[in-house]
This record gives C-alpha cells, sequence and structure tokens, in this order.
C-alpha cells in the first residue's frame, strides 16, 4: 500500500484528486477470509519450482517469496461510512544471481509453468544487465534455517473482530468530536496482515504471519467569522499489534496539557479532547519566531528520529545507492570509520532493532531469509554502526547481514530498509514536569506534523500537532504557526535532557518511501520525552 | 502479456454482468506489462519486470454497495467474484452519498498508446542504461537513475450499458549524476508516452553539464530573492494548487478557495493575469485517457484563466447535491506560456537564482498552501543576464498562490514528470519575484 494510495482510498487529502481513480488496491476478500490460510507444504512446493527452474538456467544463487497481502479499511466521515474495502493481492516475485548481477520478476499466477517462466525472466534479466556490471554481487553468508514459522505476538486479530464494532468506534468518534465542537470529522481504521513465506537456495523455508494495525482521525474546526480553519489529527500510532491496541487501560495512560498513549490508544477519549484543542488552535497566539527550548513528546520526536536518525545511517544512501530518488547521507564512511565523529550529545542513544515486539518493524526474519537482531548505531553520541544487507555487509566490515532487507509487495524487488530505529530512554528517574520545570523559554510539542529534509539529511523543518508555550518552567497557553528549523548534528548535539523508561512511547508511519519503483515500509521509533535547547523557532502564517 | 484486446475486454466484462444479480453491477478491469531497470555508482543495481492484472466488481442494492477484485479470470472465479461483492454490499451500511451509475456514453479514441514503447525489450532498457553510463564515465561523474516503461490497458461496462476501454503506454527517465568528490550533481527527468522521443543521451548530458557547474557552491544568504525556476521545479509547487481545487472542500470551506460564509473564491482573480491553466486529454504532447475511472468523459478545462479561477473539480454526488457539472479530476495539467527559451528568462534577469530542481515539498499551511521544501541537483546565481556561480541549497517557504502574484516573466511549456507525486504536466519555465528562502543547506 503506497501513501498516495491510502490517501486516496480514504479521501483524506486533496492530493487524491489528481491520482488515477479506478480502485485498484489488490482483490478483496470476504470478511472472514483473512482466516484461511494457504498451507506451507504448497507454498514449499511452488518456491521449489521457482528455484529449479532459476538454478537449470544458470542462477547462482534464488530467493523466493510468495506473498498474500490482506488490508482492511474501514472509512467513514461525520455520520456516515464513506467505505469498506477488504484487498487481497496475492503472488510471487523471484530474486536470482547471475553472472555476478541481480536479476527480478514477479507473477501473480501461480500454475508450475508461469512460475518457471517468471523464474526464467529472472535469469534473463539478470544476464542482460549483467554487461553493466562493475563488480559483481557478494552476498554475506547466511545459514539456512530448514523450514522455520514466526508470528507477530498478537492478542486480538483485528480481522476477526465484527464490522459492527469497528463501525462503531469509528462514528462514535466522529460524534464525540462534532458534539466537541468540531465542523468535521474523518475517521479511519487501516489493518494489514503480511503472510509471508521466503526460500532460498541457502536451504531456509520461512513462513511468517505479520499483523499491523492503525486507527486515526482528523477533525477540522472553522471561524464562521473569520474563515480560518484548524485541524487536530489523532495521537496515535500506527503498531505491529492486533485490535488490542484499541483497548486501553489506565496504566497505558500518561497525564498532562492532554493525555498521551503507551502501547495502548483510546481513540474516543483522544477526540474529545482533540474537538477542544482544535477550537483553542483557532484563537492561540501566533509564534514570535526566534531561539527556543523545544521539549518534544514521543508523538511528534519519532518522526524527527526517523528522518534525521533512520534515513542517513541507512547503509544504501551512505553508499550512493539512492542518489537518484531518496538522496544520499551526510555520515559518510569516513565519519564512521573515525570511531569519533560526534552525532550529537552524550545523552543520545540510538539503536536499530527489528525484535522489539508490537513494532512495526518486527519480524523473526527480514526478506532475504536473515535472522533479525537489535544493534547500537549511535553509542554515547558518536556514530558506530549503519543498517545493512546481505549485499552490503562487507562494506562496513559485517561477516553477516543485519537483517534489513524488506520489499512491500510480492511483486516488488526487496532491498535495505529501515529497521525500528529507536532513542534510548535517560537512565535518571524524570518525568515531563521534571523537563518542563528548568525550562525558561520553550515551546512543549505533542503530535507529529508537516516535514521536511534535505536528501543528504542536513536541513529540517518540522511542525506538529499541539504547541504549548513555556515560560520560566510553567506552561503558559497554546502557541500556533510554529514549526522549528535546524541542522541534524547541530540539533542533536543540543540534546539536553530526557525522561525515562517510564515515559518511553513509540510511533511510527506505514508509509516511509524509498526506492525506484518506490516502494512504502512500516517502520516505528521509540524514544521518551526529550528536550533540546535553543531551536530555531520560524511562524509559519502567512496571507493570500 | 496481460493486455486483452477492446474485443476481449468487452466479452469478458459482458460475462461478469451476467452473473449479477443486484439492482445495479460496475465493473472496471485492468492489465499491465511493465519493465524497470536501476542503476547507482556507475553500475546496474536491480531491475526487474511485473505482469499484473486485476477485475473490479461494484454492487449495488439500493444505496448499499459492496466491491470485490481478483486476478482470475475463469468462469467459476468469475461467479464468485460477483457473489462476494454482493455478499459485502449486503452487509455495507447505506451510504447516503451513493449516485447510481452513469448510463451510456460515448468517448472519442485517445492518444496515449505508441507501438515502440510496447515493443521494449529488457535489452533496450539495457542500451538505454548503457549510453548513459557511457555519458557518466566520459564525463569522471558517479551515476545513478531510473527507466521504466509500461503498456497497460483499462475497460469498464455497467449494468446500465456503459463501456469503455482505453490502451496506454509509458516509459520515464531519471538520472542524477555527481562528481567524484561529491561536491557537484545534477538531475535530469523525462516522461513520454512514445518511447522513440525519449532522448536518454541528451538528458544525461544536460545533467552532466549541471554535476559539473554545481560544484564548489557558494553560500549567499537566506532571503527574498528572484528566481528562476526550470519546469520540474514549478511544477513540484503548482500540484499542490492543482490538488487543492476540490469543489467539496472549497465548499466546506477547508481549502484556499473557502470564503467565510460557505462562500468560494470560485470566479475571483487569484493570481497574475498571465496564469492560464487547463487540461486537455487530447494535447498531443500530452494525451491522457478521455474517460475517467468512473465513466465521465474527461474534456479540455480551463482552470485558471488570465488569472481567475474558472473550475474546481467534483465527486458525482456532490455535484448533483450543488447543481454543478461534475467535472472529474484530469489526469495531467497543461500552463500555458511564451516563445521565451529558459536562457531568455537568464538574459533578462539583473540578479536572481536558477532552481533546476525542489525536493520534499510538504504543506505547512493548507488555508494558504504554504510549502516547505529544499533546492536540489543545481543552484546557480545569475548577475546581469548570466550564470555567475554555483550556489549552495536553500530551504523555502512560499505558497505557489504568492508566488504566482510574483510572477515576472513565463517562458516555453514542456512535458515534465512531478518528482513528488508522479504527475505529468506542460509547464513553461518561470521568473518569479521575492521567492522566499528561509535556511541554507549543506546538502548536495
Amino acid at each position: 500500500m503506497r501513501r498516495r494510495d491510502f490517501v486516496h482510498l480514504t479521501g483524506l487529502g486533496a492530493a487524491a484528486a489528481m491520482l488515477p481513480s479506478i480502485p485498484v488496491w489488490g482483490n478483496s476478500v470476504p470478511l472472514d477470509a483473512a482466516l484461511d490460510r494457504i498451507d506451507p507444504v504448497l507454498k514449499k512446493r511452488m518456491s521449489d519450482v521457482a528455484l529449479n527452474a532459476a538454478r537449470s538456467r544458470g542462477a547462482t544463487y534464488t530467493d523466493v517469496r510468495i506473498g498474500r497481502y490482506l488490508n482492511q479499511f474501514v472509512v467513514t466521515r461525520e455520520d456516515k461510512v464513506e467505505n469498506i474495502v477488504n484487498t487481497e493481492s496475492y503472488g510471487m516475485g523471484i530474486r536470482v544471481i547471475a553472472n555476478g548481477s541481480w536479476g527480478f520478476a514477479a507473477t501473480d499466477k501461480m500454475d508450475n509453468d508461469s512460475i518457471a517462466k517468471a523464474a526464467e525472466l529472472a535469469v534473463a534479466i539478470a544476464k542482460e544487465n549483467s554487461r553493466l556490471l562493475t563488480e559483481p554481487v557478494q552476498l554475506a553468508p547466511q545459514k539456512g534455517y530448514g523450514e522455520v514459522s514466526w508470528k507477530a505476538p498478537i492478542e486480538k486479530n483485528a480481522f476477526e473482530v465484527p464490522m459492527k464494532e469497528k463501525v462503531d468506534l469509528l462514528l462514535s468518534v466522529n460524534d464525540a468530536a462534532l458534539k466537541g465542537g468540531a465542523n468535521y470529522a474523518n475517521s479511519v481504521l487501516f489493518l494489514v496482515n503480511e503472510q509471508k513465506y521466503f526460500a532460498s537456495t541457502d536451504g531456509s523455508y520461512i513462513d511468517q504471519d505479520i499483523h499491523r494495525i492503525w486507527p486515526t482521525f482528523f477533525l477540522t474546526k472553522i471561524d464562521a467569522k473569520s474563515g480560518k480553519f484548524e485541524t487536530r489529527n489523532s495521537l496515535s500510532a500506527p503498531m505491529g499489534m492486533g485490535y488490542e491496541y484499541l483497548e486501553a487501560r489506565p496504566q497505558d495512560k500518561i497525564q498532562g496539557v492532554t493525555t498521551l498513549y503507551k502501547g495502548r490508544y483510546d481513540m474516543l477519549e483522544d477526540a474529545k479532547a482533540a474537538a477542544t484543542q482544535v477550537g483553542q488552535k483557532i484563537t492561540a497566539k501566533s509564534v514570535e519566531a526566534g531561539k527556543y527550548d523545544l521539549v518534544l513528546d514521543p508523538s511528534h520526536l519519532w518522526l524527527t528520529i526517523h528522518e534525521s536518525t533512520g534515513h542517513p545511517t541507512e547503509l544504501d544512501r551512505v553508499l550512493g545507492y539512492e542518489a537518484n530518488f531518496a538522496g544520499t547521507s551526510f555520515l559518510t564512511l569516513d565519519k564512521w570509520q573515525s570511531k569519533n565523529f560526534k552525532y550529537g550529545s552524550d545523552l543520545v542513544n540510538i539503536v536499530g532493532d527489528k525484535t522489539q515486539p508490537g513494532s512495526l518493524g518486527a519480524v523473526g526474519y527480514d526478506d532475504e531469509g536473515v535472522g533479525t537482531k537489535k544493534w547500537d548505531i549511535i553509542k554515547d553520541g558518536v556514530l558506530v554502526n549503519y543498517q545493512a544487507i546481505r549485499d552490503q555487509a562487507h562494506i562496513v566490515g559485517l561477516n553477516e547481514s543485519q537483517g534489513c532487507c524488506y520489499a512491500d509487495n510480492w511483486s516488488s524487488v526487496q532491498f535495505q530498509r529501515m529497521p525500528n530505529v529507536s532513542l534510548l530512554p535517560g537512565k535518571k528517574q524524570k518525568s515531563i514536569d521534571d523537563l518542563i520545570k528548568n525550562v525558561e523559554k520553550g515551546i512543549y510539542i505533542i503530535g507529529d506534523g508537516s516535514f521536511s529534509i534535505d536528501q543528504q539529511r542536513y536541513n529540517f523543518q518540522f511542525g506538529g500537532q499541539l504547541y504549548y508555550e513555556i515560560k520560566e518552567g510553567k506552561i503558559t497557553g497554546m502557541l500556533k504557526d510554529v514549526a522549528y528549523q535546524a541542522n541534524t548534528q547541530e540539533f542533536w548535539n543540543a540534546c539536553s535532557d530526557m525522561c525515562d523508561e517510564r515515559d518511553y512511547r513509540l510511533g511510527g508511519s506505514f508509509f516511509d518511501g524509498k526506492g525506484q519503483p518506490m516502494q512504502s515500509s512500516a517502520v516505528s521509533h521509540g524514544c521518551a520525552t526529550t528536550r533540546f535547547n535553543g531551536v530555531n523557532v520560524i511562524n509559519t502564517a502567512r496571507k493570500i | 502479456m496481460s493486455i486483452l484486446s477492446k474485443e476481449q475486454a468487452q466479452a469478458l466484462l459482458k460475462k461478469v454482468l451476467s452473473y449479477s444479480k443486484a439492482d445495479e453491477c460496475e465493473v472496471n478491469l485492468s492489465g499491465s506489462d511493465a519493465g524497470n531497470i536501476r542503476y547507482a555508482r556507475n553500475s546496474v543495481s536491480t531491475s526487474g519486470g511485473v505482469s499484473s492484472n486485476s477485475l473490479v466488481v461494484s454492487s449495488a442494492f439500493g444505496k448499499k454497495m459492496g466491491v470485490a477484485t481478483i486476478n482470475e479470470y475463469d468462469d467459476e472465479s468469475l461467479r464468485k467474484v460477483v457473489q462476494r461483492a454482493e455478499e459485502l454490499a449486503m452487509l455495507a451500511p447505506e451510504n447516503p452519498e451513493f449516485v447510481s451509475f452513469m448510463g451510456p456514453q460515448t468517448y472519442p479514441e485517445s492518444a496515449t498508446f505508441v507501438q515502440a514503447t510496447a515493443d521494449m525489450s529488457p535489452k533496450d532498457r539495457a542500451d538505454a542504461v548503457a549510453a548513459s553510463l557511457q555519458i557518466s564515465k566520459e564525463n569522471k561523474l558517479t551515476a545513478a537513475g531510473f527507466l521504466e516503461n509500461n503498456t497497460s490497458y483499462s475497460a469498464m461496462m455497467n449494468s446500465k450499458g456503459l463501456f469503455a476501454y482505453n490502451t496506454s503506454t509509458g516509459v520515464s527517465f531519471n538520472v542524477t549524476l555527481r562528481t567524484e568528490d561529491g561536491k557537484g550533481s545534477g538531475y535530469a527527468t523525462k516522461s513520454y508516452n512514445d518511447f522513440k522521443k525519449l532522448d536518454v543521451k541528451a538528458a544525461s548530458a544536460s545533467a552532466a553539464i549541471k554535476a559539473a557547474r554545481s560544484a564548489t557552491a557558494r553560500a549567499i544568504e537566506p532571503g527574498k530573492y528572484t528566481v528562476i525556476l526550470e519546469p520540474a521545479a514549478a511544477l513540484v509547487l503548482l500540484e499542490n494548487l492543482f490538488f487543492g481545487m476540490d469543489g467539496r472542500q472549497a465548499d466546506e470551506g477547508r481549502s484556499f478557495m473557502s470564503k467565510p460564509g460557505g462562500l468560494t473564491k470560485l470566479g475571483e482573480k487569484l493570481v497574475d493575469e498571465r496564469v492560464n491553466i487547463y487540461s486537455d486529454p487530447f494535447n498531443t504532447e500530452l494525451p491522457t485517457s478521455t474517460w475517467s475511472g468512473d465513466g465521465r468523459a474527461q474534456e479540455k478545462v480551463n482552470w485558471i484563466e488570465n488569472g481567475v479561477m474558472k473550475n474546481l473539480f467534483y465527486s458525482r454526488y456532490w455535484a448533483q447535491k450543488k447543481g454543478v457539472k461534475a467535472i472529474p479530476t484530469p489526469e495531467a495539467v497543461i500552463m500555458a506560456g511564451t516563445n521565451q527559451s529558459l536562457e531568455d528568462l537568464i538574459k533578462s534577469t539583473e540578479k536572481g537564482i536558477l532552481v533546476t530542481r525542489l525536493w520534499y515539498i510538504r504543506s505547512v499551511d493548507p488555508q494558504t498552501v504554504l510549502l516547505t521544501g529544499l533546492t536540489r541537483d543545481g543552484t546557480f546565481y545569475i548577475e546581469n543576464g548570466e550564470i555567475k556561480f554555483p550556489v549552495k541549497n536553500f530551504r523555502f517557504n512560499e505558497s505557489p498562490i504568492i508566488m504566482l502574484n510574483n510572477l515576472e516573466a513565463l517562458g516555453k511549456p514542456e512535458r515534465t514528470v512531478s518528482g513528488e507525486s508522479g504527475i505529468n504536466a506542460l509547464i513553461p519555465p518561470m521568473k518569479i519575484r521575492d521567492f522566499t528562502f528561509s535556511s541554507l543547506s549543506d546538502a548536495v
């Protein structure tokens, strides 16, 4: 599911208007179809057809991914259900190395003949391309796991929850928002189930079942007199969880200027708060541009981590493989080799992690059959590692891949994608109030908003959902028209304080885009509330 | 091959409809054969071929609608997909915004299919990349690029007698060339229906010139500058204006087109009177389908005429409610210009900045269409009608509405493709005064 398909489907962005209007997002399936799974015995048989066909044509390595991708959307606005969609996409992608070059082909025709033809096409493409190669592909060794499986540790399969329950929840959210003063309320529940099978000539046959959920809403309030409007989006996070994410308990809530959610989400409560806040945003004070200390909530900071730490530490960008689209990186190999490049202050410890339960990136094995793990990327502020896959590992002196390979569909070729990249919480016990009380002139930012960063990840600009002015250690009121601009290295070196693990929460996105053709990847980023000193804030108000 | 002929598509669609028991049924059918090749570090990296197809059945009982799709076309699968759509329709709550499907329509033939593109092979793609790599190596640069071609068809039929069919081809190429020291970078992007129009060598050569000229850029103070935007840079800003021209959003008070009291700015002059923006499926440089996915005919539409907002696009439901013509969203847009070349615009500039590409454009405020983003892959200082030296990249915060009010000059439109959304457009290079750069970036 590409971001723009999602935007189109849900009608949530005006950008939807220009996109192709034929609704092809995969095959719709009956509401109970997600319960049936394709027998791994059959998938192994189909995989072997592809592995053998590629080998017989001269492939020296082959991997096969059989994917069944199920999505469900429930899309509402105000008191109406706009759309209920179940989609399925089923097919096979075959990747080979022949004459030292990669080749790839995919098919949704799953008979033996079509599979063999796709395998032959992949080999033919590899051979055709090998004349343009400067050095042959070098794969880090990977042991075969035999026949294994992995399932996301969900408590309640959201596909099995009755449709009425989901519809009732969303309509009650909209109703509460409208009663609270919002003029418009859109809400969406987005469910994902990836049933993935991987087989390779290394001797792995891996069956995995991955679940994701994202409930979200968008409220709009219009000031009738001036025509000015403001919006307030949900503070939910997309998660690698089942429907239990929507069953918040008291221990999952952090109280403050607005309730914040840890691991589980109370959608109705957040909608009620949002309806009040979107009205407050209209009358809020317009920010005075200048330097402020920023106290950033995890519902906001996850995106700054994603853009300014996650992306520049992707090894494919560092090496230049993304130069034509997503860009390269300022974190060049010489900075890593120096062992003393000060990316951030001593407080900054950032890890790559493909195993964290509940996160979007968690899997047992990546899409080239590598068991997943956790590792340091920034240690005490210093750059110590990147994110790598099998054909890159040797470049950074690794004997094995870090398990960061992913394809967003059976029809897409797998490549290096970001694992969960998370800022470790502080070691000293500190609450959000402890952070705010030491700020003389600052802004407390909650929720993610506008975001933009350059192609080497130096200069960024971020907005949020809620901005609160801090004066002499106290929150004095709401601000609007706020965005902050910074240089990545200066920003992370201005990191001055953070809450402890009690405040640690995950944020994330379903739509991290990279590659050509563009692929989307789902990824989480964890952190606790964190303070950054002296960041440049601009005022974004304009008149047209 | 996944491409069905008009007759094959018609026969298949008739069969699907024969299985329907719903009050109304509409079927969309599509398929594509696509191939791509990607290169980086002066070497091919990944490439592939993908064939896919899909059949979408929408069944309605009264105002209850269900949608099901399938990609197997045997009789049993076709019966099953119709039955699924009908089951989903029975489960769905009534949607008061459901509008009955359209009756028979006639559409002129579109000019979107070109045989030379449909005939492209993996060898053609590899040859094109080899030509691009040769230019990179000759100029001691490092290339990363992407070439993709596809052949597709789409067809639709409904129980009210509507039938539509179209075939289309497309080829797109883009390349970034960087100096070996990483201090210079140049970019080119091209998109056509006809592979024969694609000149990979010329595109790569223009990127090579920008890479060489952009090395050792100087930092100049951010602030308000006269800028000349190349078409690829202008499009990624202007498309945010086009995307915001939804009639319902305007009527509901939540777009730049809204006014207090439920009124809109339709009919008002919002930008410079030299601004004329329209869409035309029959434009020979940029042909598009003559029908939209819900069966509405695509016609020539003036969106902005002499600076005046002339039309908005509507869903069929909202148009019916408002009693206006249900103009569908266009597939591509065209902005009129003059016969002036980019060089002419540069020559007439006393002091200014040439922007060849913009990147990572995001909305900051939908009410004013305030956007932020950065320059990339070649930004140059102009003085006394000449490019003097490369400058470091900037972050900007600017609204296309403000920008089109600060219009100084327009050049000759050319076909370009958005690096952000992927839409195609005919856009002139343009000179804009007081464009707001708010900070510097070290990125190359």
